[in-house]
């Protein structure tokens, strides 16, 4: 309207045009928050706590959770990317400190020219430490070094009613082991202390082997685990119960030599309309993806960002699903029960709304490091399905069925909607986790899954 | 790791010393972490001797050569002179001084009290025009140096929402161009920074920041200011220099109306 000024535009409440941009990756659900803070120091966040009401602030970090675990709607977050400091690194054990909005690709940067890595890191490295703490996020070498909080040592938590508390194995240990995974509920990560790993320098030797059954996934997964750091799966979820993929297994490269120019990467600048990502563009892509690679199995010399963050190359990738978003799928089921896993196959293939990128990993039995860890023995696989509205959240009940039926679980960070039953399901214990939330602290995900229980 | 220095990322080593006056303001952390990752040695002054420490540590680790801080308030000119002793005393080479303090409350709170009136026009002008005086005196003496200020795209012109904070960076810029004319035969550079609105804390309770400039583009206009061809005023982002010529042509009684 001609008639409203500019002025009368920015009069609106800042909250609303302040919080658009907090969403979670899978940009579903799209909700609006009461307000967001940014404590740019530690020592603001205590102030911060005292003053919020009950049940009302949820910790923020890059918002790479895929559905609900990091959004609070009509609530407030706290976004920690400005706690972004590194506070001490001790050369001798690898022992890092730093605060909780530091994310992994700064750890990268700053340490892996001296010869440093991150114990385990997920696919993306634009995650914080304070959301792989509180997601305890597994990366391709789940099988022989568990998830991320079995390197955190020791952390400090500023808690609404006790102050900033030190937790670690012999200090709060319950807390500690509740913060592990307590996706952001039991307080606010001020600083963790975790351990790097020394490699020689940014290079692995990797190796791609073409698979056609489950069974020969299980059979690669199996013979690699003992002597490959890393191993993962591509899936062709097109291919239906003849599961044909790629697997990729790697080590470490003694190699330093070798010129290492970083890959910089383009994005995507714009949501894609909704249609442009249809069943045959997926199809033909999968087919493509899958003839490419099997087209260069073997063994090759890669850099560390291509092996690990293939994905972070493409800025914003969420945007290729368009203006409603994306919903990812990852459960783990016990690795007798392949059945089940053609059965979740076969569905996604008859319902004709594939994914891109189905990934598959057989997890270690290394004991969780958090109360609500999600990993645990068995196959997990993880699967994009744009949203489509009704159909794609009925496929995804049906999943669920296989999921339940099979003594599986779902990955809370991953999730926008499963049931509380399924939750109940997936972490039976979780009522033991309850004490440890800070009454201060929830989030869309936990009332969805816990108040009507 | 000789080898394996080569994919750092950081560009060549930069040896110089850079005094930073504000340093825990949202716009000085990105342009200390920049200047970090070149190798600079750093000399802090700021309020929080906590925030200092965890700053000391940050920047050490990210590539600072050498870092030093000192924790003072310097709104409070009488505390000056102890800061600038502090400064010859632990860096007495030091080569560069950015002031990036600043102070901008709602703008409402100082139109119905006085008090918050002088404290806005104290921290921003009156307390940054002292200092700067301490600094000059002495880089002129020594005939090389250069002193870079924040001030702000909001002097340029006086609006009705925010004319306290932009009368005080208004005249901060008037002095600092009166300044370099004075230090130019010295070989002294003054480089005025006029950013436009960024996201930091300062800005957070405004509506639209969300869309404000990242710090760390303004931060990388300014480290590339400090470079060797050191321009006398930098807009960043630098679309507010049109910007800003264009809203100075307005003529008053047209500007008097708009609701700016």
């Amino acid at each position: 309207m001609p008639g409203q000024s500019a002025a009368s535009i920015q009069r609106k409440p800042a909250a609303t045009l302040r919080t658009d941009r907090y969403l979670s990756w899978g940009r579903y659900p799209k909700v609006a928050h009461r307000h967001v803070h940014q404590p740019a120091w530690n020592d603001e966040v205590p102030a911060l706590l005292k003053s919020a009401a009950i049940a009302s602030l949820l910790p923020y970090g890059l918002g790479r959770s895929y559905g609900d675990s990091c959004l609070n709607t009509e609530r407030e977050l706290i976004a920690c990317r400005r706690l972004d400091r590194i506070l001490a690194f001790d050369e001798s054990t690898g022992r890092l400190r730093c605060e909780s909005g530091v994310s992994l690709a700064d750890i990268v940067d700053v340490f892996l020219p001296r010869g440093w890595f991150l114990p385990v890191t997920p696919g993306t490295r634009y995650v914080t430490v304070g959301g792989a703490i509180a997601n305890d996020v597994h990366g391709k070498n789940h099988h022989c070094a568990g998830t991320f909080g079995s390197h955190v040592h020791q952390l400090g938590l500023h808690r609404s009613g006790d102050g900033l508390l030190t937790c670690s194995s012999q200090e709060n240990p319950q807390l500690f082991r509740a913060t592990i995974g307590g996706l952001g509920l039991t307080g606010v990560i001020a600083w963790a202390d975790l351990e790097l790993r020394r490699v020689a320098g940014p290079w692995i030797d990797a190796e791609l082997i073409p698979f056609n059954s489950l069974a020969g996934f299980l059979d690669l997964s199996r013979e690699s685990d003992s002597h490959f750091e890393y191993t993962v799966a591509w899936l062709d979820c097109f291919a239906g119960k003849c599961a044909r993929g790629i697997f990729f297994r790697g080590n470490h490269s003694a190699l330093t030599e070798k010129k290492f120019r970083p890959n910089r990467g383009r994005k995507i600048p714009f949501a894609l309309p909704g249609w442009a990502l249809n069943r045959h563009a997926v199809k033909a892509f999968n087919a493509l993806y899958y003839k490419f690679h099997a087209a260069r199995k073997g063994v090759s010399l890669v850099s560390y960002d291509s092996f690990f963050y293939p994905l972070d190359s493409i800025g914003h990738w969420n945007r290729l699903y368009g203006k409603r978003g994306f919903l990812q799928y990852q459960c783990v089921i016990p690795e007798t029960n392949l059945a089940a896993f053609e059965e979740l196959l076969d569905r996604i293939a008859r319902s004709g709304m594939g994914s891109f990128l189905g990934v598959l990993k057989r997890f270690g039995t290394v004991p969780a490091a958090g109360t609500l860890s999600f990993p645990r023995p068995g196959l997990t696989l993880a699967l994009d399905f744009a949203m489509r509205g009704d159909r794609t959240l009925q496929l995804l009940g049906s999943l669920d069925e296989v999921v339940k039926e099979n003594g599986g679980a779902l990955y809370p960070a991953k999730d926008a909607r499963m049931s509380p039953a399924l939750f109940e399901a997936s972490f039976p214990h979780w009522r033991s986790f309850v004490p440890y939330v800070d009454p201060k602290m929830s989030s869309s995900f936990w009332r969805r899954v816990t108040e009507s229980q | 790791m000789s080898t394996t220095t080569r994919f750092s990322g950081s560009s060549s080593r930069w040896g110089r010393k850079v005094v930073i006056l504000g340093a825990t303001s949202g716009i000085a952390l990105e342009v200390e972490r920049q200047l970090a990752r070149r190798g600079a040695e750093l000399l802090l002054v700021a309020r929080s001797p906590q925030r200092l420490a965890a700053l000391e540590a940050d920047l050490l680790l990210r590539g600072a050569k050498q870092v030093a801080t000192y924790a003072s308030d310097l709104a409070s000119i009488q505390q000056h002179a102890q800061v600038f002793d502090f400064v010859r005393q632990s860096c007495p080479e030091y080569d560069t001084v950015l002031l990036a303090y600043g102070s901008m409350q709602d703008q409402h709170d100082s139109e119905m009290s006085v008090d918050v009136l002088l404290d806005e026009l104290n921290v921003n002008f009156v307390s940054a025009a002292a200092i700067l005086t301490l600094f000059a005196a002495d880089l002129e003496q020594r005939g090389s140096g250069c002193l870079a200020v924040i001030t702000s795209v909001a002097g340029d012109r006086g609006r009705r929402s925010n004319y306290v904070y932009g009368s005080a960076k208004g005249a901060l810029s008037l002095f600092l161009g009166g300044l370099r004319s004075r230090l130019h035969s010295a070989g002294v550079k003054v480089i005025t920074i006029k950013p436009g609105p960024v996201q930091t804390p300062m800005t957070d309770h405004l509506a639209n920041a969300a869309r404000f400039a990242e710090p760390g583009l303004v931060a990388r206009d300014i480290v590339r200011a400090l470079g060797r061809r050191s321009p006398d005023v930098l807009y960043t982002p630098w679309f507010w220099r049109y910007v800003m010529t264009a809203v100075r042509q307005i003529p008053e009684p047209l500007f008097k109306r708009l609701e700016l």
